[in-house]
């Protein structure tokens, strides 16, 4: 034994119980998000248990969250009666009862102890809602026009309201969004030319008649957006909730119902995909407690995007002069360690830079110059999607320099030579040879730098990022892409959800399913880097040989 | 020359055209990038460097005086567009400052009273009172004030003068004249306070009076109470009261008595103090902005601020720091609208401008050759508007940070309401005389600790999980290790963040005991474990493959984990009676909060780890393999090896891996923004959470008003913590570059 630790030998063990730890976070991290993430969208049961508290027996119908076991002795040092029970921990279990509107909190402890009954019975409907969360119930009566009609056909007129209700919103954000725009847009022309003294009477004129022309437009899309609003309100659902009492809800509330208990495995797997293409493709709801991430994924590919155009051109004519043209000096050794070190700066310091600068100063200007008209309101001069994606760019130009300048590296001056004895300018042979055998370089350091973008969060929580916004960067009004606006982004979705929303419990799964989706989509892009780097690599070093 | 020959002229020096241009193309673009990097560097110093500016006055505009009224009081409007004056006549003048006919009077008021004027007062300098005291014990409050409007584009500015309390006055119940008083009046013009001595100069009264609406005839009643200030007798030098009608101040004989007149019934002394040196004299005095500070100054150029700090004994007024001025002749104290600012004027005509918080001296000139009569300060702190015998001069000022210095940032405070000089960071209020405080040194402080206990936690596994990789494991598992542990570095923090608050966190506070035994059990069962391995008969162990200890030992502390987790309630139930929060609050008196250090120090460790694993292992991957098989040769064990020769050579290297941990914790944001509480408190306990400068910034900055002090201090926050990583990171990098070259030679 003595020996045996002379050795070193139980060192070494340390070292690699701290490997082993090390992989088991890395791993176990993934593991819990995909696990939790993916959960979220898994139909779970429902379950109706006979409860008695306080001598009071009631029925509690809902999806279990989370258990724990807690000990007795503090629960009977609460004042809390647990019967005869014995042992010394209880388990408790967290239901997700929903019915917000009707009991104080959608979630509730509940006592093994207190529970009399469980069980899972058929028939329970899952109501989603546009309000007020999750509706559990029994559904007893389909109302169609005032009339019951059989309960086979509640699907059949949920989705009927929910095409309605796409129809309403598509008119008010299309049609009626462009109107207002164009309003919008004709003040800020009238104030434009009033500012330069060119308003005349009859340019007022012809904006009062384009107005005119407008509102009346307008009326028409608010007719039908009325008309659209009445037929939602036709059909009914009646159903009995845990009281025991009739509910009657409003189909049009309700977005989809579907029944857990009854559903096979298989169906179950139906929905689940069904369910995670809503998360992707639908607006959130509800303070984005609920609904889908849509426009949070379009913000965040937006902006990473336009950050990816402005920052490989600039990432590879800096690597470029650095690894070419620069003289092999100290001064572009300096250079190099400072680029290097740029990468180590917080990225709070990149946004506070980003907000200075671009924001106030640049946009600041850009609205001076051309946008008086809608001044005080900022045109440029205030957080938006392009600054954002500026100030990312800044933020990953030295991964692409870093990226472009090692990859040239391991290009085999052999092959540079040859170039330039056959006669090949400098240019040409940059042009030539030099850029495309780079090419996989800066498509990796570009993929490391969109990853790194598409993660970052506190710059662009001053330059950019809101929690809901209304429109996209994109529509369909003229100039279609519109890189003032603000945006939402993904993992600014997890801080503000997580941490910023009222009920957090309720939000929890949505947050770990946003979480999953973006660690899913960084993991893969530093994968793919990874595998292009590895593959360049082996590349050369056959050329080497 | 033969290739010239071959190719068309014309096609050579196109080529030639496109190699000069791709070269110069390039060489522009690629400095400009660049520079526009550096350029963060300097627009950081841009933005933070006006903080430090020095005050600076000059004059701009003189307004020749020729009535022979005497000036009772001056000031400006917002834009200092128009200045007005209020004289013995009475009369309220406005003049001009701007455009074509400056210094031109542009309006005047006459404020009629049949009696004669036996004394003036201002009220704060924001309230923009002023009241006149006349002969039949009637004190009228005025107001001058602008309306502003829109004609053609151009804002106008009309002056016109309001009488808050009426144009008779309020009438004060006393037995001769005032000769002296000072007022306040509340918010609504409902209330006034009236403090004063007569004519007969015997003592002082405090009248307060209330107005209240005669529904019948829609005009307001004023009813009266007057009380006589208790130990007040004779003469007295200055009076002041409060603008919310709390204290009123009486200066007599270089005492300073302070009564509570917040109660108009039960006036009591609250403080009597001696307040300058036996010997000297008060020459001025005024309460400062917020009024709960009053700066005295006397004979000899010492001018002392104090307020009211919570003892021992109660609530006493102590005098606080003291400034010194190099004019034995100040005649004058005044102080600015919002900040805690005040100028000193003298009988010579220099002036001093101090801020009372940062105890700065900001400026100190001989501005005027004849005394400073009187002085306003107009209410955005950019011009002075003073009066000497030769009229009224008007000087623009540029003072727009004062209340910050190197020794306020980073040195002890004492702030108004305190009981000591302290570190305080407390930004914004939603109260109109709040003084920002602004003491870098919490939120350094919280940088420091939150680096601290993540490098404590990253630091031992990232290094000895390099070691491992780089020196024992077998090339196979290694090339699948090294991206796992790494691509743990792209992992967005904001995710890190979000498990380390709602899922760590809670957690944390439910296992505490069982994870404490964990971190002390973890080392002594992985060495049970390896002897067990290591006991095991020759003929087993020679058939399992050697080199997958770390995968061995995986299930080894996922099992322990699991148990005593499973455990914990039992553990909590032995060591903390049932409930941790309780038992750490109540029993052993530290304070708990569910985010703290602990859940800080193991997120960002987690964080860190990748960074130090990566840049260790490199380096002691690096280590040329004949060092390490001449030591094996020479009969020295793995171990031996490892520690004597591997670890020695790479040491600047882990060394340089260190740096760069250090410099990811400092900076990191949303990981601490997430999982502590983001109080700025100083204190080292690991249950309690911090405010970092980082986290600090992406919670303050969206709300602070551009250009403002809050603003520029925050830039400073940023402009630290660059300066701070970039050192760190340079250090690291050289060092790195250094090994590096010294391998090549090896």
């Amino acid at each position: 034994m003595k020996d045996w630790f002379k050795s070193g030998s139980p060192w070494i063990w340390m070292t690699a119980g701290a490997v082993s730890i090390s992989l088991i976070s890395v791993i176990g991290l993934l593991v819990m998000i995909a696990a939790r993430g993916l959960g979220f969208f898994w139909p779970a049961d429902v379950y109706e248990f006979d409860v008695t508290q306080e001598g009071k027996t009631q029925t509690i119908i809902g999806e279990i969250y989370d258990r724990e076991q807690v000990p007795a002795k503090r629960l009977r040092n609460m004042g809390i009666d647990l019967g005869d029970h014995q042992e010394e921990m209880v388990e408790r279990i967290l239901v997700k009862t929903g019915n917000r509107e009707f009991v104080e909190l959608d979630f509730r402890w509940l006592l093994q102890t207190d529970i009399d009954k469980t069980e899972k019975p058929a028939g329970i409907g899952v109501f989603e809602r546009s309000r007020n969360g999750n509706f559990y119930g029994y559904v007893e009566q389909v109302i169609q026009d005032g009339e019951i009609v059989d309960s086979q056909r509640l699907e059949e007129l949920i989705n009927r309201a929910v095409d309605i209700s796409e129809k309403a919103v598509d008119l008010q954000n299309g049609e009626i969004g462009s109107i207002n725009y164009r309003l919008e847009k004709m003040r800020l022309e009238q104030r434009a030319l009033e500012l330069e003294n060119k308003l005349t009477e009859e340019r007022i004129a012809e904006f009062d008649q384009e107005r005119e022309e407008l509102k009346a437009a307008y009326k028409e899309f608010e007719k039908e957006l009325f008309q659209l609003r009445r037929a939602l309100d036709r059909d009914e659902v009646v159903v009995r909730d845990m009281r025991g009492e009739m509910v009657t809800l409003r189909i049009a509330e309700v977005i989809d119902v579907h029944f857990p208990n009854d559903m096979s495995t298989l169906d179950k797997l139906g929905r689940f995909f069904i369910q995670l293409g809503k998360f992707v493709s639908d607006d959130p709801r509800e303070a984005n407690t609920e609904g889908g991430v849509f426009p949070a994924i379009f913000g965040t590919v937006f902006m990473v995007m336009l950050m990816a155009v402005i920052v490989t051109p600039f990432g590879v004519v800096a690597a470029i002069y650095l690894h070419e043209y620069a003289a092999k000096n100290t001064v572009t050794k300096v250079i190099r360690i400072a680029v290097i070190n740029l990468a180590g700066v917080p990225s709070i310091v990149y946004g506070v830079f980003g907000l200075g600068f671009f924001v106030y100063m640049l946009g600041g200007s850009i609205d001076e110059l051309f946008y008086p008209e809608a001044l005080p309101n900022p045109t440029f001069g205030t957080p938006g999607v392009i600054w954002s994606a500026l100030t990312l760019a800044i933020l990953t130009l030295p991964v692409v320099i870093v990226s472009t300048e090692e990859g040239m590296s391991r290009i085999p001056s052999s092959l540079r030579q040859g170039s330039l004895a056959l006669g090949a300018t400098k240019a040409e042979t940059l042009w030539r040879i030099i850029l495309p055998m780079a090419s996989p370089a800066i498509m990796t350091g570009l993929i490391l730098a969109v990853a790194r973008a598409a993660g970052e969060v506190a710059p662009l929580m001053l330059v950019g990022v809101v929690k809901m916004a209304p429109t996209l960067p994109i529509d369909g009004n003229f100039p279609f892409v519109h890189v003032d606006r603000k945006f939402m982004h993904l993992g600014f979705h997890i801080y503000d959800v997580g941490f910023q929303s009222p009920n957090v419990e309720a939000a929890r799964p949505l947050v770990y399913a946003t979480a999953f989706l973006l660690v899913t989509v960084i993991v893969a892009l530093n994968i793919t880097a990874i595998g292009i780097r590895n593959h360049l690599r082996e590349k050369y070093k056959s050329l080497e040989h | 020359m033969y290739q010239s020959n071959t190719l068309p002229n014309k096609q050579h020096a196109i080529r030639k055209f496109k190699d000069r241009f791709a070269k110069y193309g390039v060489a522009t673009g690629g400095i400009m990038v660049l520079v526009a990097l550096l350029m963060i560097f300097f627009y950081l110093l841009y933005v933070v460097q006006p903080i430090f500016e020095d005050v600076s006055i000059e004059p701009t505009l003189t307004i020749a005086l020729d009535d022979e009224h005497k000036t009772l009081a001056l000031g400006t409007d917002d834009h200092v567009e128009t200045a007005y004056r209020l004289t013995s006549e009475p009369a309220l003048e406005y003049y001009q400052l701007h455009g074509a006919d400056k210094t031109k009077l542009i309006k005047q008021f006459e404020i009629n009273n049949d009696s004669e004027i036996t004394a003036f007062a201002k009220a704060m300098p924001h309230v923009k009172q002023f009241a006149y005291a006349f002969a039949n014990n009637s004190v009228v409050i005025i107001k001058p004030s602008f309306k502003i409007g829109f004609a053609n584009n151009r804002r106008t500015i009309e002056p016109r003068i309001d009488f808050p309390f009426g144009k008779a006055g309020l009438s004060i119940d006393s037995d001769a004249p005032i000769d002296k008083f000072a007022f306040a009046t509340t918010p609504e013009n409902d209330g006034a306070g009236v403090v004063y001595q007569s004519q007969t100069q015997q003592a002082v009264y405090y009248s307060r009076l209330l107005g209240e609406i005669n529904f019948m005839t829609d005009e307001i009643e004023w009813s009266q109470s007057n009380v006589e200030l208790p130990n007040i007798t004779g003469a007295v030098d200055q009076l002041h009261l409060t603008a919310d009608l709390s204290r009123a101040f009486v200066l007599q004989n270089g005492y300073m008595y302070v009564f509570d007149v917040r109660n108009a019934n039960k006036v009591k002394l609250v403080s009597q103090n001696r307040v300058v040196e036996y010997g000297t004299q008060v020459t001025a005095s005024t309460l400062l902005a917020g009024a709960s500070s009053i700066v005295i100054a006397d004979n000899q150029g010492n001018i002392a601020q104090w307020f009211e700090v919570n003892t021992e004994q109660g609530r006493e007024f102590t005098k606080i720091r003291a400034f010194k001025s190099d004019n034995k002749d100040i005649n004058g104290l005044y102080p600015e609208f919002f900040r805690r600012s005040f100028v000193a004027t003298s009988q010579s005509g220099a002036l001093d401008v101090f801020y009372t918080t940062s105890e700065a001296h900001l400026y100190a000139e001989q501005l005027l050759d004849q005394a400073i009569l009187d002085l306003a300060i107009s209410p955005r702190a950019n011009a002075y508007i003073s009066l000497t015998s030769q009229g009224i001069h008007l000087f623009d000022v540029e003072n727009e940070h004062p209340e910050v210095t190197w020794s306020a940032l980073w040195q002890e405070t004492w702030y108004e309401g305190y009981s000591e000089p302290d570190y305080i960071w407390q930004s914004t209020s939603a109260s109109d005389d709040f003084e920002s405080k602004f003491s870098l040194v919490p939120i350094t402080f919280g940088t420091i600790k939150a680096a601290f206990y993540a490098m404590l936690f990253s630091v031992p596994i990232a290094l000895a999980a390099a070691i491992y990789t780089a020196y024992f494991m077998p090339a196979k598992i290694r090339t699948v290790v090294k991206p796992t542990v790494e691509i743990m570095e792209a992992l967005p923090t904001v995710i890190l963040g979000f498990l380390a608050g709602l899922w760590l966190a809670p957690i944390i506070e439910e296992h505490l005991a069982a994870i404490a035994i964990l971190i002390i059990l973890m080392p002594v069962a992985i060495i049970a474990f390896a002897f067990m391995w290591h006991s095991l008969p020759r003929k087993i162990l020679n058939r399992l493959p050697t080199g997958m200890d770390s995968l061995l030992l995986i299930p080894v502390i996922l099992i322990m984990a699991y148990v005593l987790i499973e455990l914990s309630p039992w553990f909590n139930d032995v060591f903390f009676d049932g409930d941790v929060r309780l038992f750490i609050t109540d029993s052993l008196g530290i304070s708990f909060d569910q985010r703290n250090s602990l859940v800080v120090g193991i997120a960002m460790g987690f964080a860190v780890i990748p960074t130090i694993f990566s840049i260790a292992e490199d380096a002691v991957f690096s280590v040329p393999k004949h060092l390490s098989h001449g030591s094996l040769a020479l009969g020295a064990s793995q171990w031996q090896t490892l520690v004597r020769v591997v670890l020695l050579t790479a040491s600047p290297g882990i060394f340089s891996a260190v740096m760069m941990g250090l410099g990811r914790a400092v900076g990191e944001t949303m990981i601490v923004l997430m999982a502590t509480g983001n109080t700025p408190i100083m204190d080292w306990s690991v249950f309690q959470g911090m405010r970092t400068l980082s986290a600090n910034i992406a919670v303050e900055m969206p709300e602070s008003e551009v250009g403002s002090t809050h603003y520029r201090i925050l830039f400073l926050a940023a402009f630290v913590l660059f300066i701070f990583t970039f050192v760190f990171n340079t250090i690291a990098e050289f060092v790195r570059q250094r090994l590096r070259d010294k391998y090549s030679s090896l």
